[in-house]
C-alpha cells in the first residue's frame, strides 16, 4: 500500500447568507486566524463564490435550441438571448476549489445554499466523499435537532464526529458535554489508543 | 432524469425506520390536541398543521438532499415527480401518482392511494370537521417548506380527502415562481 496522505485540517460551514456556522479544527496546520477573520474568510468566500458563478462564460448558441424540452422559457429562467451555457443540463457552480502549495480548500455547496469548506492536504484524496458523510451527518445532527434555530450559529455538543484515515467519517454518541468533533488519523489510531 | 431512474432513487435510498403506527398515534395525537386546544376552530387547526409542516420541511430537505444525493431538477414536472417517487417514499413509503397537470405545468396533484398519517382516523361528528379540516394539512406545510429551501415558492392545500368520504385524497401544488438569490445585477 503506498502511504497516502489523509490530512483534513479543518471544515467551515456557511450559511446561505453568507455567514459563518461552524469552524472547527480536526488537526493543528493551519496558522489560526482569529474568530474575526474566520467571518471576514465566510463572508469574503460566499463574496466570491457567488461572483465565480455569475461569471461563468457561455457559448453562443449556433443551431436552434437543441431540444424543445431546454428551451421551454415558462421552466427556466430567461437566459440572453442567443447564448447558453456549454452544458444547459449541468448546473452552474461557483468556485469548487482552491489550492496552494499546502493545502487545497474544498467547497460543497448543497441545493439550499449551505456550503461545506473543508481544508485539506493537497494530497488527500475522496474529499468529496468525506463531505457527503460530513453533510448527511449535518443533516441529522444539526438539522434535526428542533431547538436548533435556522442560520444560527451551531453547537454539537453531544456528537463526535471522527474522521479517520481510511476516509470513513463516523460519530459516536457522547455521555458528557464535550464539545468536541475529533479526528483521527491514519487508520483511526486515536481509537485504538481508547481501546487499549 | 428518466422516471424509471427517479423511482429507483426512492427504492434505494436508505433512511432510518420507525414503526408505522408510533408515527400514526403521534400525528393523530397532535392533530387531537390542536383540535382540543383551538376550541374546534379548525380553519386555525389547519393553519398550524400547514406551519409546523412548513418548520418540517426546511429541515428535512438537508435530510432528503444528504441521503438522496440527487441535484436540482431541470424544471417543475421533474420536481413533482421527485417528490411522488423519492420525498414520499423515503420519508412515508407511499408513491403518490402526480396527474392533472395544467396547460402551464406549473401546478399538478397529487393523489394518495394510502396515507399512513390518517391509518385509524376518523374525524370528529361534529357536523363541522367533515366540511373543515384537512387532516393531513402537516404534508401541504412539509412540501412548502422543503421547495422554499430550495428556491421553489409554491403553494399546496388538499382538494378532497377520503375521510371527508371524498373519493381520493388530493393535493393540489402550485409553483408561484423560482426565487432567485443571485445578487442583483446593478450592484456596481
Amino acid at each position: 500500500m503506498p502511504s497516502i496522505t489523509r490530512t483534513v485540517f479543518s471544515l467551515i460551514v456557511i450559511n446561505k447568507a453568507g455567514g459563518l456556522i461552524y469552524q472547527r479544527e480536526f488537526q493543528p496546520g493551519l496558522r489560526k486566524l482569529s474568530t474575526n477573520d474566520y467571518l471576514v474568510l465566510a463572508g469574503t468566500f460566499h463574496g466570491v463564490h457567488a461572483i465565480t458563478r455569475s461569471i461563468t462564460p457561455k457559448i453562443p448558441i449556433a443551431q436552434p435550441a437543441p431540444s424543445p424540452a431546454t428551451s421551454s422559457p415558462s421552466a427556466t429562467a430567461p437566459t440572453a438571448s442567443g447564448y447558453s451555457y456549454p452544458n444547459p443540463g449541468v448546473p452552474v457552480t461557483g468556485l469548487d476549489y482552491l489550492e496552494t502549495d499546502k493545502f487545497r480548500l474544498t467547497c460543497f455547496q448543497t441545493l439550499t445554499g449551505t456550503k461545506f469548506l473543508l481544508f485539506t492536504d493537497p494530497l488527500t484524496g475522496n474529499v468529496e466523499n468525506i463531505v457527503q458523510k460530513i453533510y448527511e451527518l449535518y443533516a441529522d445532527y444539526v438539522m434535526k435537532n428542533p431547538f436548533y434555530q435556522l442560520e444560527m450559529p451551531v453547537r454539537i455538543r453531544l456528537v463526535h464526529i471522527l474522521v479517520s484515515g481510511d476516509d470513513s467519517v463516523s460519530y459516536t454518541k457522547t455521555t458528557h458535554f464535550s464539545r468536541t468533533i475529533e479526528r483521527t488519523q491514519q487508520g483511526g489510531s486515536r481509537i485504538q489508543d481508547k481501546q487499549k | 432524469m428518466s422516471a424509471n431512474k427517479t423511482s429507483r432513487i426512492g427504492e434505494e435510498t436508505r433512511v432510518d425506520k420507525v414503526n408505522a403506527e408510533l408515527v400514526t398515534l403521534t400525528y393523530g395525537t397532535i392533530v387531537a390536541q390542536l383540535c382540543q386546544d383551538y376550541d374546534s376552530d379548525y380553519q386555525e387547526v389547519n393553519k398550524q398543521l400547514d406551519k409546523m409542516g412548513y418548520n418540517i420541511g426546511m429541515r428535512l430537505i438537508e435530510d432528503f438532499l444528504a441521503k438522496s444525493g440527487v441535484g436540482r431538477c431541470a424544471n417543475f414536472k421533474e420536481t413533482a415527480d421527485m417528490i411522488a417517487k423519492v420525498g414520499f417514499k423515503i420519508f412515508l413509503n407511499v408513491t403518490p401518482t402526480v396527474t392533472n397537470w395544467a396547460s402551464d405545468n406549473n401546478q399538478f396533484s397529487l393523489i394518495f392511494e394510502d396515507n399512513p398519517l390518517a391509518d385509524f382516523v376518523e374525524l370528529p361528528d361534529d357536523g363541522r370537521a367533515q366540511d373543515e379540516l384537512w387532516f393531513s394539512n402537516i404534508l401541504c406545510g412539509v412540501l412548502r417548506g422543503s421547495l422554499e429551501m430550495v428556491q421553489m415558492q409554491i403553494e399546496a392545500h388538499f382538494v378532497s380527502d377520503v375521510l371527508r368520504g371524498d373519493e381520493t385524497t388530493e393535493m393540489r401544488v402550485s409553483l408561484v415562481r423560482y426565487i432567485e438569490d443571485e445578487m442583483p445585477p446593478e450592484e456596481e
